[in-house]
């Protein structure tokens, strides 16, 4: 079964990430990059992606001409999608272990950071439908 | 599907052959789609059985044999197709005679001819490299797909149409004539600039580096060198990527992050790529007209050349630069032109050009300006300024390892000021 683990920053995390000391950023780093270097060798991996810094973000409507209308970056959100993993794993309990070793990635000073990470699982269906 | 299962040896003997076979197929059917399918399906029988049978005394014989029976069979289904729906609509059987066979004479331009088709100006240039990779580097699309970390069904697509713009804009199996010629030329090496450097600075994921795809676009160039040797923008081409490609190792650091020039450990620098490159690169400077890539390939050679970072010959980069800002219109020139003066003649004086690029559209905003500024600040003694800058340039790449070097870059500052 294959869930999606979902790391959630509260609005002002990015700013925080990038005030933290030196060998604090590296160590994050360095967990991020063991993390999925551990999901690839237990065979569990499907995908995982970092996104771009919120302040670049843009909330897109379609407007009455089917043209798109943008807005600017997360006006009222609390939190926000910092990047994901998906994995294929034996049962939710698995999921739910592996998300909270995403979660305890070190902080200022090598503290877990206990970011929230989301975890929903990812619905199957007829390959046709794919 | 790749070509795992073949050792080293076979597996470049295959895909050094994949333009050859795929140019004597057209040569016999036009149908470029069908032909470049039947191609790619040989190719995939000759990974399958050369591991088992070993490799044919004639391989080239042995996979143009196999496309052209492949075509045979697709041109057969077709013509019963055709003739089915023809007799249930006005009852007249199309008849195509069947195609003969002959051993298929090998012209090695036939490799430029396919380039020039695949690079051709009517596609994008994320279709011209998805269709140079795999009908002349013989990649597989699974290959190609996992190179541009898309999943192969969107490679799939995108080639498949990158051949349909090619049949519809009937692109002849012909060399263009000597007019067009160098435009052509242009836009090849331009798809395999592109290509270089989508290996060199991946532009999206978590390694900066896919080198699989700078050796396919170093050794798609030395192709195209073979065939024309005197070309000065192709020696010039060939001799960035290796002067470039020379200092891989030495670019990343323990957490993949992005490390300088001048703090690179030139120990690690490959020196056999850099004395071709050098070589390569004089050759060019000194037959007739003077191109970008001769200019760029220039200013990595004074780079690869000085044992170290402060025995760079700064002034003759700079020079460099000025005659390549004259030449095109390209902003990132401006922006180098504006580090090599400000190696010369001082930081303010870098900072003081790079204001020019504040109204640029192509710039503004992008986080190679910010970053620029901020190391020229860095050097003018502006710590918190350039702090501010560097985080603000994390902030805007969208690769991680520039990220993580932007974002080491400043807490550093920080913390020993």
């Amino acid at each position: 079964m294959k869930y999606m683990l979902m790391m959630n920053c509260p609005r002002d995390g990015y700013d925080q990430f990038t005030s933290w000391p030196k060998k604090d950023i590296e160590a994050h780093i360095a967990f991020m990059i063991g993390f999925a270097k551990k999901l690839q060798g237990s065979g569990e991996w499907v995908d995982g992606q970092g996104l771009d810094a919120p302040t670049q973000a843009k909330v897109v409507r379609a407007g009455k001409d089917g043209k798109p209308i943008t807005d600017g970056v997360f006006p009222e959100s609390k939190e926000y999608l910092a990047g994901y993993w998906i994995v294929d794993v034996e049962s939710p309990q698995r999921a739910y272990q592996l998300a909270a070793e995403a979660s305890a990635a070190p902080g200022p000073g090598g503290v877990p950071f206990n970011m929230a990470i989301e975890v929903r699982q990812v619905m199957s269906g007829p390959p046709e439908t794919k | 599907m790749t070509y795992a299962s073949l050792d080293r040896r076979a597996e470049h003997l295959l895909r050094d052959l994949a333009p050859q076979v795929l140019g004597a197929t057209l040569r016999r059917f036009r149908d470029f789609a069908a032909c470049e399918d039947a191609v790619q399906e040989a190719l995939i029988a000759a990974a399958s059985q050369w591991p088992r049978d070993g490799i044919p005394d004639n391989p080239r014989g042995w996979l143009i044999h196999v496309a052209l029976r492949r075509m045979t069979d697709h041109v057969r289904s077709e013509i019963s197709r055709r003739n089915r729906e023809a007799a249930a609509i006005e009852d007249v059987p199309i008849v195509v005679a069947p195609a003969v066979y002959a051993e298929p004479g090998i012209d090695p331009d036939d490799t430029l001819v396919l380039l020039f088709m695949c690079c051709h100006p009517s596609l994008s240039s994320a279709s011209a490299i998805a269709l140079t990779l795999r009908a002349v580097g013989g990649l597989t699309t699974g290959e190609i797909a996992k190179s541009f970390l898309v999943p192969e069904p969107t490679m799939a697509q995108r080639i498949s149409r990158a051949k349909q713009t090619i049949e519809s804009s009937r692109v002849p199996f012909v060399m263009p004539d000597a007019a067009e010629r160098s435009q052509r030329l242009s836009s090849v090496l331009h798809v395999l600039y592109l290509i270089f450097n989508e290996g060199y600075t991946s532009s999206s994921g978590p390694s900066l580096h896919r080198t699989d795809l700078s050796n396919e676009a170093i050794r798609l160039t030395r192709a195209v060198r073979q065939l024309l040797p005197d070309d000065a923008q192709v020696a010039g081409l060939l001799a960035l990527m290796l002067l470039t490609d020379a200092r891989r190792v030495a670019r990343t650091g323990p957490v993949g992050e992005l490390i300088p020039l001048d703090e690179q450990d030139r120990t690690l620098w490959d020196q056999e790529a850099i004395v071709e490159g050098v070589a390569l690169v004089s050759m060019a400077m000194s037959s007739g007209t003077v191109g970008e890539y001769q200019l760029q390939a220039a200013i990595a050679a004074l780079h690869d050349e000085a044992p170290r970072a402060e025995d760079t010959d700064w002034p003759q980069i700079l020079a460099l630069y000025g005659v390549l800002k004259r030449m095109s219109d390209n902003p990132v020139v401006v922006l180098n032109h504006a580090i090599a003066t400000a190696m010369v003649d001082g930081p303010r004086a870098g900072l003081a050009l790079l204001e020019a690029l504040d109204n640029d559209e192509r710039l503004a905003g992008s986080h190679r300006l910010i970053s620029v500024r901020a190391h020229l600040l860095e050097r003018a003694g502006e710590r918190q300024a350039a702090t501010t800058l560097y985080r603000d340039a994390a902030g805007r790449t969208t690769s991680i390892p520039e990220r993580n070097y932007l974002l080491m870059r400043a807490a550093r500052l920080s913390e020993t000021s």
